[in-house]
């Protein structure tokens, strides 16, 4: 399923003195089976962007075209649930949406409100609980009782269980330690590759944009700054920088390494081999001379 | 989804009613509860009308916006009117369908007390789209100071009222971002049959209620951490002043108050 915004502008409280500009004249392609990373500063408008893809914002100005359904401006919208089923979106600090008593009920939530029978709801919770990485017995305790990091795991947990065909995932890994980073991490990756999850991922961090994502977005003060492939992104680090955006480590070292040696290798490097690789090429020629 | 709500929230402007004392804000809301119920005609609901709408426009208030962040209280005023205009069962019969009929004085009713009801309301609304809530709080604190010789705790009360106006806000944001987690998980809050929204409310004010204990506790630890030790000797950062703008509006109230004594029948 390819999701699409064109020209999208969305303000909030449109209408009232709270009036607030969040994004204008937004256009991202996302087509089915695809990995993209959106990266800003924070209030970019990231956030606006994701609500858009599942339909709980719609646009006050331009069109977002969802599978075979469009959400236009100004037009009344009904049925959106079909669409909610297919993206399923993880929030930041999605912890916070746990209500049931015990963790399984919480997982089936989703499942069941999209008509999926009693035992084949069960039957997800089991599996999505062991593709969080945690152990079948929780799913007898209250959500309340868990540590943070294992509630998130739950709530992450309770997406998975609807079987979207496209994951949207608001820095699902904000405030978690740096081992349960990387395991949430790897495991929407997985996903990705093993059920051609499209996925769409708003982080802070390169480095994961750079390791996971076929494309990457970058949103500056509400609109589209640059998008395109790791490679092209990072190919032109000054820009990012200049935007006061980081890059990943790798780049980072390879610009040290360019300043201090007084010279510019004929490509940048996403990976630590490559750049090594780059480096002891360099490095040889350079004591030949 | 719930942006369009006013209740509780200060709109910065400057303004007639915006510059002026809280106190005297108070004391004119106050005085207008009071003043309200001397009003049984149509003339004098019509100066109070006038009044208010008055009051409406020195706030500088979008009048847009003002009635659309009324509209989910004009339900309520609403529901009053017929209430009041089907259960009333006095004076002449003005429509008759043999087992249902509507009295005159049902009629008269329900446009008085939903119109009261109204205007409340909308004063009430004014007075905290014009002033910060820490305006209000100081306001009161002051102006019930007086009773803290009677043991009677001016400073928590105030303190209370200040808490709870803050957190209004936050708490429709929070409603707002749990409304849209749900929603994502299949819930539907805007259509659907009542029973089914009825039953969606479940998974909002769980979340709703844990956050916010959370976040009560928190603020006290955090009050406490910064040496909040309740209201002795405590002294204020701002002062207020009182202009002749607040004698006069004051003074307004009282010239409405006796024109409403003079034409009430
Ligand atoms: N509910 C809201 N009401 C009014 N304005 C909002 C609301 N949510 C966001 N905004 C504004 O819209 C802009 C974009 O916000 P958004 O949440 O999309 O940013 P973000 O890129 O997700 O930031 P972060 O990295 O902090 O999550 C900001 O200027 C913000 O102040
Ligand atoms: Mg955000």
């Amino acid at each position: 399923m390819d999701i699409s915004l064109k020209n999208v502008e969305y303000r909030y409280s449109a209408d009232t003195p709270f009036e607030r500009l969040a994004i204008q004249d937004v256009n991202i392609d996302i087509s089915s089976g695809s990995y993209t990373a959106i990266i800003g500063h924070t209030g970019s408008g990231k956030s606006t962007v994701l609500q858009h893809l599942n339909a709980l914002l719609k646009p006050t100005k331009g069109t977002v075209f969802i599978g075979n359904r469009e959400i236009k401006a100004g037009r009344k919208e009904k049925n959106l649930k079909g669409i909610r089923e297919k993206v399923g979106i993880v929030f930041q600090f999605p912890e916070h949406q746990l209500f049931e008593e015990t963790v399984e009920k919480d997982i089936c939530f989703g499942p069941l409100n999209f008509g999926v029978s009693e035992t084949e709801a069960k039957k997800r919770a089991n599996e999505a609980i062991k593709q969080v990485g945690l152990s079948e017995e929780i799913l007898e305790k209250s959500p309340f009782d868990l540590s943070g990091g294992q509630m998130r795991r739950v709530a992450i947990a309770g997406v998975l269980a609807m079987e979207p065909e496209c994951i949207v995932l608001d820095e699902p890994t904000a405030g978690l330690d740096p081992r349960g980073r990387k395991e949430i991490m790897d495991l929407f990756y997985k996903l990705h590759q093993e059920r051609d999850l499209a996925t769409v991922l708003v982080t802070h961090s390169m480095e994961d944009a750079a390791r996971y994502a076929d494309e990457i977005v970058i949103m500056h003060k509400g609109t589209v700054l640059q998008k395109g492939t790791p490679n092209e992104i990072f190919s032109d680090p000054e820009r990012l920088l200049a935007h006061g955006l980081d890059v990943p480590d790798v780049v980072r070292f390879q610009l040290r390494i360019e300043k201090t040696f007084q010279t510019k290798f004929d490509r940048i490097c996403l990976k630590e081999d490559e750049l090594i690789n780059m480096l002891a090429a360099f490095l040889k020629r350079r004591g030949a001379q | 989804m719930m942006e369009k709500m006013i209740i509780g929230r200060y709109v910065p402007a400057d303004s007639l009613l915006h510059r002026m004392d809280p106190r005297s804000k108070l004391i004119l809301v106050f005085l207008f509860v009071g003043v309200i119920f001397l009003a049984n005609n149509f003339w004098t609901y019509g100066i109070l009308l006038i009044y208010t709408l008055l009051m409406a426009g020195f706030s500088k208030i979008p009048p847009r916006f003002l009635i659309g962040g009324l509209k989910p209280v004009l339900w309520l005023v609403i529901f009053t009117f017929f209430l009041h205009l089907f259960l009333t069962r006095e004076g002449a019969v003005i429509f008759d369908l043999g087992w249902f009929k509507i009295y005159e004085e049902g009629l008269r009713q329900g446009i008085f007390i939903s119109m009261r009801f109204f205007l409340l309301i909308l004063i009430t609304s004014l007075l905290t789209l014009t002033t910060t809530p820490i305006e209000i709080t100081d306001g009161l604190e002051r102006l019930l100071g007086p009773l803290k010789k009677l043991k009677f705790p001016v400073h928590e009360l105030a303190l209370m009222m200040s808490i709870a106006l803050r957190f209004i806000p936050t708490l429709m944001q929070e409603t707002d971002k749990i409304m849209k987690a749900q929603t994502a998980r299949g819930v539907e809050y805007t259509s659907g049959p009542i029973k089914e929204r009825l039953k969606a409310v479940v998974p909002l004010l769980i979340p709703l209620f844990i956050s916010s204990f959370k976040r009560a506790e928190e603020l006290a630890v955090a009050m406490e951490a910064r040496g909040y030790k309740g209201g002795e000797g405590r002294t204020k950062y701002r002062q207020l002043s009182w202009s002749t703008v607040d004698t006069l509006m004051i003074l307004l109230l009282l010239a409405v108050t006796v024109l409403l004594i003079v034409f009430r029948g």
